[in-house]
């Protein structure tokens, strides 16, 4: 580790080291945040669900967009998986399905970002406690 | 660098620690790589999170689950459930106290819900083993703002103007403090911080020092610069081992990247930091006796003045902050004075941290904004007496402070109020008292307390709260006399008046508050020899029920004082003044008619008297 | 300079006065207790700790110590009002509740500070009766500690760290259980104590007080087999008055030579006689040390350390081992005269050594120690038997219903009752050194020494130098008083700085005239110049001025010892010292 010499390399150190703890910082207010949540049941793994998990982490950091991405069990959708579920601050939880990257960017920049509606929304059938 | 999903954070305060949190961080752990989730999940050990009531306590990020009483064996199914299936582990959740419901995170917990966590902000939420965490939470910011934009007079001028004020009992402004210091010359001068905390019951300093360490060495060096000192002492006592191990790692952290050392951000500022270690007196958290027990001679006060600012350690210019000031440092230089100066009261500014304990539901550590009232710190983060039993006092300050029952539940808590109800703000233990408490006992306990810490320097408090002990003593052994609460008014006060620090200044408060507020449970034990709560064990009485006797006289031939009288088949009475409570009648009666009373009837008692 | 009310009286004082200081200026007295000062030796203790002395300040919220609270400009003070005088007495009921009721038989009876306080304060009851703090009686050869007795006034700990730097004493435990001793409590044995006995000369109680061998005396006394010598000490007969209410300077030496006669000694003799003797065997070392140094002897060890006072002996022995071959080697007067008094004349009158008992009346405390020394013996026996000090003679003479007031004047008997000067002047600091100066300068230049009186090497700062022209030769001289002072002269010694070719060292400060044996003095330095102008005014009268000029020194040497620095006289009256350690040794007490 080089030496902090001046306020700008500690603010340089800073926004290194701020990602990792990001997460934290977000989690204190979860419900103002986006949430996303990625089916990682052994169907959704099969069909690539730790890829897109991987990619809405990254690139949402990325993009700067506050949101809190977790994983959850099987959502039952198991024809659909990759299933990924997401809450915008205030709107009912969307679920989307057979969610690879590609689509995954898609959600982003229109669903999170605008708010407009993507195709693959699976309806809910039940609600979750 | 690898990116986690989640973050397991596990208390490793020193509360949880005892209960086993390091089991469950290393069981979490061995999971965590079982499974294959390393690259995921990682597991950190941070600083209290104050819900010491139901430790060890897990917090699960990002969904910000709050996991009560974890138990090592409960590792393997948090990872499985929540980890990997994301299903809440229930079972583990805060249960709210009124609707049974589960909590799943803080936010929503009423332990949490009216705190303002200024001095706790980092515990429970860094590793404090990782200057890298802290740096992410703006950890030597206000340092580096300090050195390159302000000048000392300027930082000075700031913490005066944010109002705040000395955390560690007397509540002395902390930026005329260090003004003092900075006005007197000197070739070396020293900055110390005071982590002697002693009050029995609290221990925020200690989470603070275990939870946040580069808070207080960067409000330490900021103070350094202000006041022109080079060097930094942390006087802490070694029953802290935990708070010690942290702070070393973080000094050689903090050294190893140029935070403390030579030439601080490139300026001509260099300060750093030595630990000191006190033998665990109370009376060492005295700046004076501190300062003393540091330089090796026998920890005890001296008069002031001179103060420390003149003539401190080894003779030169010293200024002593406590942990809890220290840490609130940092956050007014970046948020500004006026920012902290908006939260709390008139003359208290800022939040204030205190060791909730005693007959609460919710035990712990909390950070209120000054100005909360007594009731709102009880019932809604304290969640209530326990038991559903009836309030009847709390303790605040400390061994130095006074009890404040009832008629302060609406009072908003600052220094001055506190102090005009007979207690003052101490270091922040709060102790909450129910109708099971006596009031004559917590007395006695304090002045046991403060007879056991008494440095011996002065008379009146070397001798003198010895003998308000023993007086309290006699009291609570109903051998009290109606002069014993004369004599207790005169020495509590001439005590008062005449010790030499603030120790003895303060010493006799528990007396004479619980005086002032409870009289008559005083008056109880002297005349009627009676304790209402029952907890003075010499008086409780052996009272035979006058529904459960049958006369058999068992009891009678059983008395070796012949203290029962009664004919056969006829109501038993126990002559009390006779009575030695040898236990032998209760024992002996199959009817269950005899038992421990804290009372008795005294008309009967008067009938026998006469005959 | 600032003005401030007292008891509405106006005064004006020097910034940075005490309020204790300032309100004795303004007529107004405070009552103290564990304040204690010697103002012309720069010494004062004023820990706060008894907070007997406290006042009310307009303003301030609690009482404040006067002793320790500097007046400030507009003070409004108020010393004597009811919440001040309740205070007061509350706090003196408080410690007078922690110490023994057994005023009656204490040793300190009648001289105990807290006794007078209470007397002052009209204390008739005790309200505050509870558990006494109780600790093990601790004896040494010279002193006892009887630590019940402690209020913690810290005076003792005060002489014995800052001003003698022995370092024996300290506060020990908490709280109620606090009081003052050796480290871990261990026996002040084996402590680095030196007996000095400055704890004992400031103690305010009777805590800390000189093992009494009066009862030995007594029987001594009483057992017609035994020849019973007494020799006195120079500084005793300066101060022995004022136990009997003369003022603090009168000469009481032919009174006390009556009463000791009166109280049934066979033979009265002076310490004085061989203050003389240590004078010619102390100088006549000098004076080789000198020449040996002058002809270019590189091994010689200067400068030459006296070796009269047994206090400065132990504290070398046990802070400076390094260095036991600088002192003289010459034995002290009382010891001298003990090892005189059974050889040379035992032999005179015919009496045994195991028939005579040797008793010295000393102002001192550690000589009942040194008198105990092993190499102070032959066979057992020692040279000197008992040691009693100035105060035990007084008490003694009491005892005896001796109305030393109206005694007539009497005379020390012959021969070891003659003395000079120069032996007078050993009673206080700076006169070892001039007597040596007396007698060396003669016998070094062969010329007579015109001017007897070396007003240089006089006075009462703690370190003076001075150097004296031996003919030509400039001879640099140190003297020492006080052990703390000595300390830094012997570090010099030690780093090989030293300028000096003698140095006089007396441990207690103003010298023997202050030592842990005389009558109290309760803080009033005045006292001691009082005795020092005393022992000055004895020199003035003798018609003898230089040791080597006693016609019984001379017979003694030609009748028995031959010369100064004989083999007999090493014998006799040379000794060798040995190193103590400072080690902590801990014995458990059961």
């Amino acid at each position: 580790m080089t030496e902090i010499r001046t306020l700008a390399d500690l603010k340089r150190r800073q926004e290194e080291v701020m990602s990792r703890m990001r997460l934290r910082d977000r989690a204190e207010d979860p419900d103002s945040l986006v949430q996303v949540k990625v089916a990682m049941a052994t169907c959704g793994i099969a069909s690539g669900a730790k890829e897109v998990m991987e990619f809405f982490v990254e690139e949402l950091d990325k993009r700067k967009i506050d949101a809190v991405v977790t994983q959850t069990g099987c959502m039952g959708y198991c024809f659909a998986e990759p299933t990924v579920e997401v809450t915008l601050p205030g709107r009912e939880a969307m679920v989307f399905g057979y969610v690879d990257t590609r689509k995954a960017d898609e959600i982003i920049e229109r669903y999170i970002k605008e708010g407009e509606l993507v195709d693959g929304i699976i309806p809910q059938n039940y609600n979750t406690i | 660098m690898s990116r986690y999903k989640m973050h397991l954070l596990v208390c490793g305060g020193t509360g949880c620690h005892s209960s086993e949190s390091n089991l469950v961080y290393e069981m979490l752990r061995d999971e965590v790589e079982r499974k294959g989730l390393e690259r995921d999940v990682q597991v950190i050990r941070t600083g209290c999170f104050g819900f010491c009531e139901k430790g060890p306590i897990l917090k699960i990020l990002p969904d910000n689950t709050f996991y009560t009483q974890v138990k090592p064996v409960d590792a393997k199914e948090i990872i499985d459930e929540h980890i990997i299936k994301g299903r809440r582990v229930y079972r583990l959740l805060y249960t709210d106290p009124e609707t049974e419901e589960h909590v799943p995170d803080s936010k929503h917990m009423g332990f949490y819900k009216k705190q303002l966590r200024i001095a706790l902000r980092n515990c429970g939420s860094i590793d404090p083993e990782n200057i890298d965490e802290s740096i992410a939470r703006d950890a030597y910011q206000a340092l580096g703002k300090v050195l390159t934009e302000y000048t000392p007079g300027e930082t000075i001028d700031l913490i005066k103007r944010s109002g705040l004020r000395g955390r560690g009992g007397a509540g002395f402004p902390t930026g005329l403090k260090w003004e003092i210091a900075a006005r007197n010359e000197a070739d070396q001068k020293y900055m110390v911080c005071n982590a002697d905390e002693g009050d029995p019951g609290a221990f925020m300093d200690r989470s603070i020092l275990e939870g946040d360490p580069h808070s207080i060495l960067e409000a330490m060096a900021i103070c350094g610069y202000c006041i022109g000192a080079t060097k930094g002492l942390i006087y802490i006592r070694a029953e802290y081992p935990l708070a010690i191990k942290r702070l070393k790692i973080a000094i050689a952290q903090a050294r190893e990247y140029g935070l403390l050392g030579e030439h601080i951000f490139g300026t001509g500022f260099s300060f750093d930091v030595q630990l000191r270690y006190g033998a665990g007196a109370f009376v060492c958290g005295e700046e004076t006796a501190l300062i003393h027990s540091m330089e090796g001679k026998r920890g005890e006060p001296s008069n002031k003045p001179p103060f420390p600012a003149q003539s401190g350690y080894l003779g030169n210019p010293t200024n002593v902050n406590n942990v809890e000031t220290l840490a609130n440092i940092p956050v007014i230089i970046l948020k500004g004075a006026e920012w902290f100066s908006s939260i709390g009261t008139e003359r208290s500014k800022g939040t204030k941290v205190f060791a909730l304990a005693g007959k609460i539901n919710n035990v712990g550590l909390i950070e209120v904004p000054m100005g909360i009232t007594l009731r709102e710190i009880i019932y809604e983060i304290g969640g209530g007496i326990k038991n559903g039993k009836k309030f009847k006092a709390v303790q605040t300050g400390g061994p130095s402070g006074g009890c404040l029952t009832e008629k302060h539940l609406n009072t908003p808590i600052d220094y001055e109020s506190l102090t005009a109800a007979g207690s003052m703000m101490g270091s922040g233990g709060m102790i909450v008292l129910d109708e099971d408490d006596c009031m004559v006992s917590v007395a006695k306990f304090y002045l046991g307390f403060i007879v056991e810490e008494s440095c011996g320097k002065c008379a009146p408090c070397r001798i003198g709260n010895k003998r308000l002990y023993e007086t309290l003593g006699r009291i609570t052994e109903g051998k009290g006399m109606q002069e014993d609460i004369e004599k207790l008014r005169n020495l509590g006060s001439v005590v008062k008046d005449t010790s030499l620090c603030g120790l003895g200044q303060t010493s006799p408060n528990p007396v004479l508050s619980t005086l002032d507020n409870f009289m008559d449970e005083y008056l109880e034990h002297v005349h009627d020899k009676k304790c209402r709560s029952g907890q003075c064990r010499d008086l409780l009485y052996y009272v035979i029920s006058e529904e459960d006797c049958i006369g058999c006289m068992a009891c009678k031939r059983v008395c070796p004082t012949h203290a029962i009288s009664g004919e056969k088949k006829e109501v038993h009475v126990i002559n009390q003044e006779i009575c030695i409570k040898c236990g032998a009648c209760m024992e002996k009666c199959q009817f269950d008619a005899i038992s421990l009373m804290n009372d008795y009837p005294r008309v009967n008692y008067q009938l026998t008297m006469d005959n | 300079m600032i003005e401030l009310t007292i008891d509405s009286k106006k005064v004006q004082v020097e910034e940075g006065t005490t309020i204790l200081k300032a309100a004795r200026k303004a007529g107004v007295e405070i009552p103290t207790l564990c304040h204690f000062e010697l103002c012309d030796m720069g010494i004062e203790n004023k820990p706060g700790g008894c907070r007997i002395c406290v006042v009310e300040v307009e303003g301030r919220r609690n009482l404040a110590p006067s002793c320790m609270t500097e007046a400030q400009n507009g003070m409004v003070i108020h010393t004597h009002n009811i919440r001040v005088l309740n205070a007061r007495t509350t706090v003196l009921k408080l410690i007078i509740s922690d110490h023994p009721f057994d005023c009656l038989v204490c040793a300190k009876s009648g001289q105990c500070e807290l006794q007078s306080l209470a007397i002052q304060f009209g204390i008739r009851s005790q309200p505050y009766e509870g558990e006494q703090s109780r600790y093990r009686k601790d004896t040494s050869p010279s002193i006892i500690r009887d630590v019940d007795k402690c209020i913690m006034c810290r005076r003792c700990e005060m002489m014995c760290n800052e001003v003698q730097t022995v370092g024996a004493l300290a506060a020990v435990n908490r709280g109620f259980m606090s009081v003052v001793a050796p480290a871990f409590e261990m026996n002040l044995e084996d402590s680095p104590c030196t007996y000095c006995g400055q704890c004992v000369s400031v103690c305010p109680t009777g805590a800390l007080t000189e093992v009494d061998h009066t009862n030995d005396i007594i029987r001594a006394l009483s057992d017609p087999t035994k020849t019973v010598v007494v020799q006195t000490a120079p500084a005793v007969r300066a101060a022995l008055g004022e136990e009997f209410d003369l003022p603090p300077g009168t000469l009481v030496t032919g009174k006390m030579v009556s009463a000791l006669r009166e109280l049934g000694f066979d033979y009265i003799f002076d310490t004085d006689f061989s203050a003389d003797l240590t004078i010619m065997e102390e100088g006549t070392e000098l004076l080789q040390r000198l020449q040996r140094y002058l002809a270019g002897d590189t091994e010689v060890r200067l400068p030459i350390l006296t070796s009269c006072c047994p206090g400065w002996v132990n504290f070398f022995e046990h802070n400076f081992p390094d260095l036991l071959d600088v002192p003289s080697t010459a034995k002290s007067p009382q010891q001298m005269f003990g090892a005189i008094a059974k050889s040379y004349f035992a032999e005179k009158i015919g009496v045994s050594r195991k028939d005579m008992i040797v008793v010295s009346i000393m102002p001192c405390l550690a000589k009942k120690y040194e008198c105990q020394r092993d190499e102070f013996k032959a066979d057992g026996n020692p040279d000197v038997d008992y040691s009693i000090s100035t105060r035990e003679l007084a008490a003694f003479i009491k005892q005896a219903n001796i109305d030393f007031l109206n005694l007539p004047d009497g005379d020390f008997d012959d021969p070891l009752g003659e003395s000079s000067g120069a032996g007078v002047i050993f009673g206080n600091t700076g006169g070892v050194i001039e007597a040596a100066c007396r007698t060396a300068y003669e016998l070094y230049t062969g010329k007579t020494l015109e001017k007897v009186d070396f007003y240089a090497l006089r006075g009462m700062e703690g370190i003076r130098s001075a150097t004296v022209d031996f003919d030509g030769l400039p001879l640099n001289i140190g003297i020492a008083h006080g052990l703390g002072n000595a300390r830094k002269l012997l570090n010099d010694v030690r780093a090989g700085k030293s300028q000096y070719h003698a140095i006089e060292i007396m441990a207690c400060p103003g010298g023997c005239i202050g030592g842990g044996g005389q009558p109290y003095h309760h803080g009033n330095s005045e006292i001691l110049s009082r005795r020092i102008a005393a022992i000055y005014t004895e020199d003035e009268r003798k018609v003898i001025r230089k040791s080597h000029e006693n016609p019984s020194i001379i017979r003694l040497y030609e009748e028995y010892l031959g010369k100064p620095g004989s083999h007999k006289a090493h014998q006799l009256l040379h000794t060798e010292y040995f190193p103590k350690s400072n080690e902590v040794t801990i014995h458990l007490h059961g």
